[in-house]
């Protein structure tokens, strides 16, 4: 008979109209690797932050090694060993790791004393888990990995028990990712509890023990890991079958549309961002730049599309110049040359989340004579547009007067990459088109993606989820710290050999 | 020897007219730290100053001023507090708000209780903080060079000058030596941090605005009371502000600012001795040219000297859990 590490019982919470969680009962075992999946809005994060006392649930219990528990605040999770790493780090950029550490658990009023006794825990806990961090550097010099092990060490350090984490790997390398859950089955095989918040079913599958899938704020189904598959959970998770990879065929690349030559740039502080960068995009090819966040994916994407200026090198496209010769990089001359852009960031880029979505839909080709009557913008003819894209583009709920930051993140990300798509750009630069997705959109705009390949377009494709490069990629461009450091077939990759030069090892 | 007597005295006067700009720039990074952007510090030194003034007549004793003062400045810091964290209230409309409340209200009151065009009666005696000679002045003053600077720059300031220098090592120590310190610097970068850490980011942020409120008070009390031997309306003359810049011009840190301020001060204090003299080259300067040198240097250091100045990063943002 194995022990209950925590047990929640008709848990409950409602934000307004919205229903977070529906009578949620959760039993996790002790020592043991919990998996939580579900799409985004599956009220997985709300479930944790109740757990965690960030908000109080409506109705419904908490027990904690079979121990009825009121945690109306975090300090009450602490208090009873619960620890949580969230996604978005919960760290101090410009304090030092041991200053974040000691935050909420200073141990008495002046610094000093309890410096020294957390500098010796500190030390144990490395020693113990190989946590290795330097406890006087500032978190914004330490790179994402590492800021994730102080917000480890923070939950070990206040004595933890259950420790939750929130999309841990999201920022991770494969062999980070790895580390991460050698580190999570030691400290199970101590007797301690995991709780592991994920959408990345392969991950659910290589680690936990007991994996619970919602649905709409409900739990829908709990497996037995070894009993069950990704298809299976797959499919609990979206309500119906999906195919988590789209058919594809072989790739039937045509002429050279993109030519990148030694291309380099620097940010606004003069650092180098691109270092000789020299690649190419042929007619009916998708090339997929994969790499961890930040290593100059974006400035490439960016230069492309004339929101950057290059420092040196050239681009080519369709065998000319962009920009023409001594014209500085406009995003407007991109497009009426048939580029289009699908930024990265769509809150920050790709949308203004205050307008209606008719108006996000025209973003960018505002001044198109079709939308137009006389010298004003007609917003009938607006409207009709992004009812029609809503159509092809299978946006709910198809309403172009709703606003924009209403729609959920896939049909948000639909009418931004539809917008682009339905211009019918030769070349198509797309960022992070599933990011904040969930499982059905992310099949829908993967098929809209191959089907445009298989127009003969051009597409470059930047994304940090590898599965995402491996599922659609002709071919594989990897960067790391602003050069390309390697080039795989899409179809012959080997994910291993990716992530090792994702994180810039081998060449 | 004359000259140099001059500069002492000189810098003795920069002394004494930086005590209100640090009361106030240490006041606001108390707010700032916590991610609070307090521009009522002007207000808050006036409604102190006013209550100090007001207090310190009737009751004939400027201490019991210096507590009603104090006890004014924070309840207008909780007035903002109130606005700003319980609401989620724009910070700066906030802060406004109380200054112009603070201008009209004083003027106002100090109208229809006292009748003397918008003061407060002239204070003296206990009334009002004298200066303080320490001891062996009259003796070591006559020792060349130390004796001037010991006697006129160290020694004859009033009580407050004292307290201020004081408060000064008190303030860097509490902000970067204690428990109270790290969670208030850590709450202006970071609230979503300090909240997951089990710290309640509101309870935190309305004791980080009670030391504003405290510091302010003392600012406002000694601008009545010391310094000048009245209320008068609108005495503060933008003090405040330029308190802020020092703020911002010493990084939010606290000797930096107080070093910004003396500066402000020194600036201040020449003016005060440039006016009617003939200067080299140009001449006699108009007075209010030279006037506005204090706040000339305030808008040149700001623009072209400072460097980029790094905010606390949540300075200005109501915390609210939602992301």
């Amino acid at each position: 008979m194995t022990q209950t590490a925590l047990r929640l019982s008709g848990i409950d919470k409602r934000f307004g109209p919205v229903h977070a969680n529906r009578s949620i009962d959760l039993s996790v075992a002790k020592g043991s690797i919990h998996g939580i999946v579900g799409e985004n809005g599956a009220g997985k994060s709300t479930l944790m932050s109740i757990v965690y006392g960030y908000y109080q649930a409506d109705s419904g219990t908490i027990e904690v090694d079979g121990k009825r528990v009121t945690i109306a605040s975090p300090q009450d999770a602490i208090a009873a060993g619960i620890g949580m790493v969230h996604q978005h780090f919960m760290l101090v950029e410009n304090f030092t790791v041991l200053e974040n550490v000691l935050l909420g658990a200073e141990g008495g009023a002046l610094l000093a004393k309890g410096e020294a006794a957390a500098r010796a825990e500190l030390a144990r806990l490395a020693r113990d888990y190989g946590l290795d961090v330097d406890l006087d550097a500032k978190i914004e010099d330490l790179h994402v990995g590492a800021q994730q092990r102080v917000e480890i060490l923070k939950a070990l350090y206040r004595g933890a028990r259950i420790l939750i984490l929130d999309e841990p790997t999201a920022v991770l390398t494969p062999q980070e990712a790895d580390k991460l859950f050698e580190l999570l089955a030691l400290w199970r095989s101590q007797g301690s509890t995991v709780l592991l918040i994920t959408h990345k079913l392969r991950e659910i599958m290589a680690i936990t023990d007991r994996v619970t899938v919602m649905r709409q704020g409900a739990i829908v189904a709990t497996r037995e890991t070894k009993d069950t598959s990704q298809a299976e959970l797959a499919e609990l998770m979206v309500g119906r079958r999906v195919a988590t990879r789209v058919p594809k065929s072989a790739a039937a690349p045509g002429a050279e549309i993109l030519r990148v030559e030694h291309l380099s740039c620097i940010d606004e502080r003069g650092a180098a961002r691109l270092q000789d960068i020299s690649f190419s995009v042929r007619a009916g090819e998708i090339v997929g730049i994969a790499g961890v966040s930040g290593n100059g994916q974006t400035e490439i994407l960016e230069t492309l599309a004339g929101l950057r200026a290059v420092a040196s090198g050239r681009i080519l496209y369709k065998g000319e110049a962009l920009p023409p010769p001594g014209t500085p990089a406009r995003a407007k001359f991109a497009r009426s040359v048939a580029i289009a852009h699908v930024p990265e960031d769509r809150h920050r880029m790709g949308m203004v989340v205050g307008f209606d979505a008719y108006e996000t839909a025209i973003l960018g080709y505002h001044d198109d004579d079709a939308l137009r009557r006389g010298p004003l913008l007609s917003e009938s003819r607006s409207i009709e547009r992004c009812r029609d894209l809503m159509g092809q583009f299978d946006v709910r709920p198809a309403d172009p007067r709703l606003r924009s930051g209403q729609f959920s993140g896939g049909n948000q990300q639909k009418i931004v990459l539809g917008r682009e798509i339905d211009r019918d750009p030769d070349l198509l630069l797309v960022g992070q088109p599933t990011r904040g997705v969930d499982i059905g959109a992310i099949e829908f705009i993967h098929k809209r993606i191959v089907e445009m390949r298989d127009r003969g377009k051009a597409i470059l494709l930047v994304s940090c989820e590898l599965d995402e490069i491996l599922a659609l990629a002709d071919r594989i461009l990897v960067v790391c710290g602003g050069r390309i450091i390697g080039e795989a077939d899409g179809a012959a990759a080997d994910e291993k050999r990716l992530g090792l030069m994702m994180a810039g090892i081998a060449a | 020897m004359d000259d140099f007597v001059q500069l002492v005295s000189l810098l003795a006067s920069t002394v004494r007219l930086s005590i209100p700009l640090i009361l106030c720039a240490l006041a606001g990074l108390f707010a700032e730290r916590a991610g609070v952007v307090d521009i009522g510090l002007e207000g808050k030194m006036l409604a102190a100053a006013f209550a100090a003034g007001t207090v310190a007549a009737l009751s004939g004793s400027a201490w019991i001023g210096l507590i009603a003062a104090i006890i004014v400045a924070v309840v207008f810091s909780m007035i903002h507090a109130f606005a700003c964290i319980t609401h989620r209230g724009n910070q700066v409309v906030s802060g406004m708000a109380l200054n112009v409340l603070a201008v009209g209200l004083t003027a106002v009151l100090a109208f229809a209780w006292f009748r003397e065009g918008g003061q407060t009666p002239a204070l003296s005696g206990a009334a009002r903080f004298a200066p303080i000679v320490l001891p062996f002045a009259d003796t070591i003053g006559q020792v060349p060079i130390l004796g001037p600077i010991y006697a006129r720059l160290i020694s004859g300031h009033n009580a407050l000058v004292y307290l201020t220098v004081a408060i000064i090592p008190i303030v860097s120590f509490v902000i970067f030596k204690t428990r109270f310190g790290l969670r208030l610097r850590a709450v202006g970068e970071n609230p979503h941090a300090v909240d997951t850490a089990g710290i309640s980011v509101a309870w935190l942020r309305y004791r980080a605005l009670i030391c504003t409120g405290v510091l302010c008070g003392v600012a406002g009390s000694y601008l009545a009371t010391a310094m000048a031997s009245a209320f008068q309306r609108e005495m503060t003359a933008g003090r405040g502000f330029l308190a802020l810049a020092a703020l911002i011009f010493g990084k939010w840190m606290p000797v930096p600012a107080v070093l910004a301020c003396l500066l402000f001060a020194f600036a201040d204090a020449l003016q005060g001795r440039l006016q009617g003299v003939a200067l080299p080259i140009v001449g006699v300067v108009p007075v209010q040219a030279i006037q506005a040198l204090p706040y000339l240097l305030t808008v040149l250091l700001l623009a072209g000297f400072v460097g980029k100045a790094v905010a606390p990063k949540a300075s200005g943002i109501p915390y609210a859990k939602e992301k």
